[in-house]
């Protein structure tokens, strides 16, 4: 995966991550792909949510030491 | 236009006090769909926060002028926002405190009756999640029934009436909530009573609550008498009080019953369940009034905030008192029952003292609706 951004929202709360992630979203180009860390869980809903609602794909979403990484390729 | 921030004992009192109020739900559709802040004469609109992220413009024709607006999100962050940016846009708003994990939390205690020699039985109602809670005080003493996990709401609230507790019960063995019983016990030394049948594989010390266990509460002696009634668990157990009112656990609720399936026993307890409703019960008075350890929806509360009926009218008007026959009344409370309650296995771990989870994730496990009924 071609990673063309990475977004840092660890230790963030509600609504910061899907905020900071909209913002990011809007420095990339069509087609490229942000990576988003979180560590609110109720990211997890709704950085999945968002993405859906916004028609970007979310390729692959994991955890690892409770670090939520999500992977959006941008419409 | 500013911002006000309401706390969920101000929601509380708009429910009980029959008010109107929009709300503006901010959460995920799901979640919203799942469980929401229930009112007699509440409005709705649910628009995820982050479809709101480039303004609320679009929302605003929804939104009314002439009621006022309470914004709403899991714990209170995005709902801060969205309040922010309306009140940009000139329109008054409120956020809720917390959010809907202080929904969840917020117990209102609702005076049921006064008993002889003044004495008194208060409900604590737990809005959010639909629990109801019991405190019977007497002549300085107190005893409280199917406490929630929020100690301190009646440690606190025995204390200011002048009463030492002396007894803590638990009807059965929670599973969607997280019982405060033995901890209540553990600081003011009072005795800590669950059903032993419902207890096997509790991992603390209780005193056994068996079929016609009988306390008296302060000097005049106000009769708490227990009735082993099973059916939603094996050892669920009701309560009779002064020969006036009937704790009914999570047996029989105001319109619906107990089901019978949390502990993955349905097909085992159903016989008990129909033997507790149709038997059992029926040989009771019927002007016992009942107070159940739940409310599902919010018609079930009265007009002055209690959730209780007279056990004859549930007779006559609870449908789960009503199927005649027995297969039919077995398929009703084991085919097609409603989800269960959220993380419902976990919660029954917590209230065995097997897993220990701290606030957070305690908070985090009881989201949700109670569920504990079938209709």
């Amino acid at each position: 995966m071609n990673i063309t951004k990475t977004l840092d929202a660890k230790g963030l709360a509600c609504p910061m991550p899907v905020v900071r992630t909209k913002k990011a979203i809007d420095t990339i180009n069509s087609g490229e792909i942000l990576e988003v860390l979180a560590t609110d869980k109720g990211a997890l809903s709704d950085i999945t949510a968002w993405a859906k609602s916004g028609g970007h794909t979310l390729l692959e979403q994991k955890t690892e030491d409770d670090i939520l990484y999500f992977y959006i390729q941008k419409a | 236009m500013t911002v006000q921030k309401w706390t969920a004992a101000k929601v509380a009192r708009k429910v009980i006090d029959n008010e109107e109020l929009f709300i503006l739900d901010v959460r995920n559709e799901d979640a919203f769909q799942d469980w929401k802040i229930e009112g007699h004469k509440f409005e709705y609109l649910n628009v995820p926060y982050f479809e709101l992220l480039d303004g609320v413009e679009e929302i605003l024709p929804q939104l009314p002028t002439d009621k006022e607006v309470l914004v709403v999100c899991a714990k209170e962050g995005s709902s801060v926002m969205v309040a922010e940016m309306l009140a940009e846009e000139g329109r008054e708003a409120a956020y809720l405190e917390g959010g809907m994990g202080s929904w969840s939390s917020y117990l209102e205690p609702v005076k049921v009756a006064n008993l002889d020699n003044g004495g008194e039985l208060y409900q604590f109602v737990r809005l959010g999640k639909g629990c109801l809670s019991y405190m019977v005080i007497s002549e300085g003493e107190a005893a409280i029934v199917d406490a929630v996990r929020f100690t301190d709401d009646f440690i606190n609230f025995a204390k200011d009436k002048g009463a030492k507790i002396k007894h803590v019960f638990d009807t059965h063995l929670h599973a969607d909530h997280i019982s405060g019983g033995r901890h209540i016990a553990a600081e003011t030394g009072a005795t800590y009573y669950l059903p032993p049948k419902d207890a096997t594989e509790v991992v603390f010390d209780y005193t056994a609550l068996t079929d016609g266990l009988n306390v008296k509460v302060g000097a005049s002696k106000i009769d708490v008498s227990a009735l082993y009634t099973p059916g939603h668990t094996i050892g669920s157990t009701s309560f009779i009080i002064d020969d006036q009112f009937l704790l009914t656990g999570d047996i029989l609720f105001i319109d619906s019953i107990g089901r019978p399936d949390l502990a993955g026993l349905a097909e085992d307890w159903v016989g008990d369940l129909r033997e507790t409703l149709y038997s059992r019960y029926r040989e009771l008075a019927e002007e016992l009034v009942v107070l159940p350890a739940h409310f599902m929806i919010i018609d079930e509360l009265n007009e002055n905030g209690t959730v209780a009926r007279r056990l004859g009218e549930l007779f006559k008007e609870n449908h789960g008192l009503n199927i005649e026959d027995e297969e039919e009344f077995r398929r009703t409370v084991t085919d097609n029952l409603p989800p269960q309650p959220n993380s419902h296995e976990r919660i029954r771990q917590v209230n065995m003292g097997k897993i220990i989870p701290d606030n957070d994730e305690q908070t985090e496990m009881e989201i949700g609706p109670n569920r504990c009924a079938v209709r």
